[in-house]
């Protein structure tokens, strides 16, 4: 194999492997964030005890996130140099944002959050909570505005002669609202809401089916179905809004996610289906005109497809088809789950509906899923080019790096990060099997 | 009037700096992990630096990430040239990261064990890789013309950098062990007051030895303080903050002998700052070497982050400083513990 491809691999293993901790850093971030005002407002000890359990599994995947995460800002410098050097200017200054702005307020306070609950009164506890939770946030807004440039540069020019050409910002603030940033911004943040509630609920609706700490369970499973609910919902529409926006900015990739072939035709929607790559079509049944309504709200207007674009400047498209569909299709159940979760609730019903209950112990892995789905379909979507438009990805490559020395570490890569997996879940599921603690529903713990 | 890029020069340095004095610690403790063997005792060492070692990990990210964005030459040409010795130590980071958090969290000795040993072996081994790396950073690479790597992972342990490697772990060691000193109380400090004056002799002897070499083998890193004398005072003081440690570790002034630890490590930053200055990386052609201006970013995004920094960075030692504050005093292990 070559150096691209292996490089490629890598970069596709660590950060997908990253990418299961901070969106519930992020999501249970927020949730933590709740269920301590819940606690500051009633004086309620079960809210406490819930507050408590869930800082603790909060730590386990924040020191899993440090990790795996050091990892990604190495990997732009050891396998990606090229592509360093070209955007260092541009992306660089967006990385160093999230250190300065980010970083430290999340693991700085992180330790008032995790070990100052005898320290530190409950409101500058609480407010450490607020802090980590912002700074994780912090986190989301300047990786995904670093990325969205590589989708849809904006606010830079390029200088100097082949081969040492590189982008310069002209216009901050014109990077950081590229045309992509804030869609995208806004559907990755729900999406680690999601993964955040849909993890309580997980627990909550398990502890319920076996009749253990039942008051834990209920309160818990009522707040993260208002996450749930609204984080899926809106989802829905930050959705609508970037498939939109790709449309607008990259309409290649916008043809290889829903397969759109004919270069300048109105086009359907697949609900589902199969993409005959060398064919040039779709297997699968289709809904006439629905695409372009939804792009341009008229049927009969134009979608440029594949065929507008030479097949080396095109992605891989059954495997990004298949992807964004797959989100679109989880986030679809994710919906519904909710929406059932939240009529019962009403209804009083949802604690005795045991076939419900059991639906929302495995949907813990629906929003993760659904996230990485979304993030192959979407860095799968701008190939061949690592910055849309202006530079490929071979051509980013680490001149100075063989293919040697990168089967070397993704091969480590590969052993270690399916340890630590192993590990994660063995001690998560040990947290979760031990429950919540009784001693923290004793209210001493604070100090008044 | 300073440039923007020797500003940068010492914001990065300033980072990387305190990555040293802060992560140094914890990675010395680490390193002195396994001179305990009771249970209890390890883990006074593990929540010595508990709530405190993934801030002061955070420094190093943002060094890094500030080292991409204002050289983003550098970067690039040492992250992908020392390709293997970055990955290994993204795997020391990593298993240290995952020791301190699961250790504790299973009871069986086994368990334990092999954690402590992880947390041990990557504490030492990421201080030596670090130093390994500032020295090929400062004895010299081959460059090629386009600024590429042209070594190999062998060039990379030339006995010069090998013995920097070993001169950082003996820094890291005795900073940790100072640190412990001050964190702990009792018993382990009892060990602990045991290990110092030990690791200062081992750290004097590796600085002697490294101070010889570079002014044998790297003479270049002597030419500034040469031609402007009086920077000859940052040797001095250094030497002073050294040799004031065991003064007052034999006066129980655990506190003060941390400080002057601390300020020993600044120095010794300061001076290869020094002696680099304006280059970041050596050539073996010094043609070659990349400097602060032939591998900056553009002056308008070094402008743009200067106003970062100057925002952020108050904030961050702020509350740095306040965080510390709270977890003052001897470590206690409690229920929320590691």
């Amino acid at each position: 194999m070559d150096v691209e491809i292996l490089s490629r691999l890598q970069f596709a293993l660590t950060i997908a492997f990253h990418y299961i901790y901070p969106p519930l850093s992020i999501g249970l971030g927020l949730l933590l964030v709740l269920m301590e005002a819940i606690y500051l407002r009633t004086r309620d000890p079960l809210w406490q005890q819930i507050t408590r359990f869930w800082v603790r599994i909060f730590g386990l995947t924040f020191a899993m996130g440090v990790a795996t995460g050091i990892v990604m800002e190495f990997e732009f410098g050891t396998n990606w140099a090229a592509y360093s050097r070209f955007v260092g200017d541009v992306f660089g200054s967006a990385l160093a944002a999230e250190g300065i702005f980010a970083f430290f307020l999340e693991s700085g306070f992180l330790a008032l959050l995790l070990f100052g609950w005898d320290r530190v009164g409950p409101r500058v506890h609480f407010l450490s909570t607020v802090m980590v939770c912002l700074g994780a946030h912090f986190s989301a807004i300047w990786i995904v505005v670093a990325n969205s440039w590589m989708q849809t540069p904006a606010g830079y020019h390029l200088v100097g002669t082949p081969p040492h050409v590189r982008a310069e910002i002209t216009d901050f603030w014109a990077m950081v609202f590229n045309p992509s940033s804030m869609d995208r911004l806004t559907h990755t943040v729900l999406g680690a809401w999601q993964a955040g509630a849909f993890l309580v609920l997980s627990v909550a609706a398990w502890y319920l089916l076996r009749g253990r700490h039942l008051p834990f369970a209920r309160a818990s499973m009522k707040l993260g179905l208002v996450v749930a609910l609204f984080a899926s919902l809106a989802s829905l529409v930050t959705g609508d809004l970037s498939a939109r926006g790709v449309a607008r900015n990259q309409p290649v990739k916008l043809a290889a996610l829903e397969g759109v072939y004919p270069a300048n035709e109105p086009a359907g929607l697949h609900l589902f289906g199969w993409v005959d790559e060398r064919a040039g079509r779709v297997i699968g049944p289709q809904i006439p005109g629905l695409l372009s309504w939804m792009i341009h709200d008229d049927a009969t207007r134009p979608v440029p497809g594949l065929d507008a674009v030479p097949p080396g400047d095109r992605p891989p498209v059954n495997l990004t088809f298949q992807a964004f569909h797959l989100m679109v299709a989880i986030g679809m159940g994710l919906i519904g789950l909710a929406l059932l979760g939240t009529l019962l609730l009403r209804r009083g019903r949802l604690f005795r509906t045991r076939w419900l209950l059991w639906l929302f112990v495995p949907a813990v892995l629906g929003p993760q899923l659904a996230n990485q789905l979304g993030w192959t379909a979407a860095e799968l979507g701008r190939q061949p080019w690592i910055v849309q438009g202006l530079m490929r990805t071979r051509d980013g490559l680490s001149p100075s790096v063989g293919a040697g020395a990168v089967m070397v570490s993704l091969a480590l890569f590969t052993v270690v990060y399916a340890l630590l997996f192993v590990l994660f879940l063995f001690l998560l599921d040990q947290k979760i099997r031990h429950g919540p603690r009784a001693d923290d529903l004793a209210a001493s713990g604070q100090r008044a | 009037m300073i440039d923007l890029q020797t500003t940068w020069f010492l914001l990065v340095g300033t980072l990387l700096a305190g990555y040293a004095v802060l992560d140094g610690f914890d990675l010395g403790v680490g390193a002195l992990h396994l001179l305990v063997k009771k249970d209890e005792h390890r883990r006074v060492l593990l929540n010595s630096i508990g709530p405190v070692w993934d801030g002061n990990e955070v420094w190093l990210v943002t060094g890094g990430g500030a080292l991409f964005a204002a050289f983003p030459v550098v970067y690039a040409t040492v992250f992908s040239g020392f390709y293997l010795a970055m990955i290994l130590v993204l795997f020391a980071l990593i298993f240290r990261a995952v020791a301190i958090e699961f250790r504790s969290k299973q009871e069986m000795p086994w368990w334990r064990g092999l954690w402590d040993v992880s947390f041990s072996l990557a504490s030492i081994g990421a201080s030596f890789l670090f130093g390994v790396a500032f020295g090929n950073v400062i004895g010299g690479i081959p460059l090629d013309g386009a600024g590429e790597f042209s070594g190999t992972l062998l060039t990379l342990l030339n006995p010069y950098a090998l013995l920097t490697g070993v001169t950082t772990v003996a820094l890291f060691t005795m900073h940790g062990a100072i640190y412990l000193a001050l964190k702990t109380e009792g018993e382990v400090q009892a060990l602990v007051r045991g290990w110092i004056n030990r690791a200062i002799i081992f750290f004097v002897i590796c600085y002697g030895t490294t101070t010889m070499a570079t002014l044998l083998y790297v003479p270049h890193m002597g030419e500034t303080i040469k031609r402007q004398p009086w920077f000859f005072v940052v040797v001095l003081l250094t030497m002073l903050a050294i040799a004031n440690v065991p003064r007052e570790i034999h006066r129980r002034r655990e506190g003060r002998a941390f400080v002057s630890s601390s300020l020993a490590v600044l120095g010794l930053f300061a001076l290869v700052g020094i002696g680099m200055y304006p280059d970041l990386v050596t050539a073996t052609d010094p043609a070659r070497n990349l400097t602060i201006y032939n591998a900056s970013s553009s002056p308008k995004t070094l402008a743009i982050m200067l106003t970062m920094a100057l925002i952020g960075i108050p904030l961050v030692l702020a509350y740095t400083v306040g965080i510390y504050w709270v977890f003052r005093g001897k470590v206690k292990l409690g229920p929320m513990s590691y």
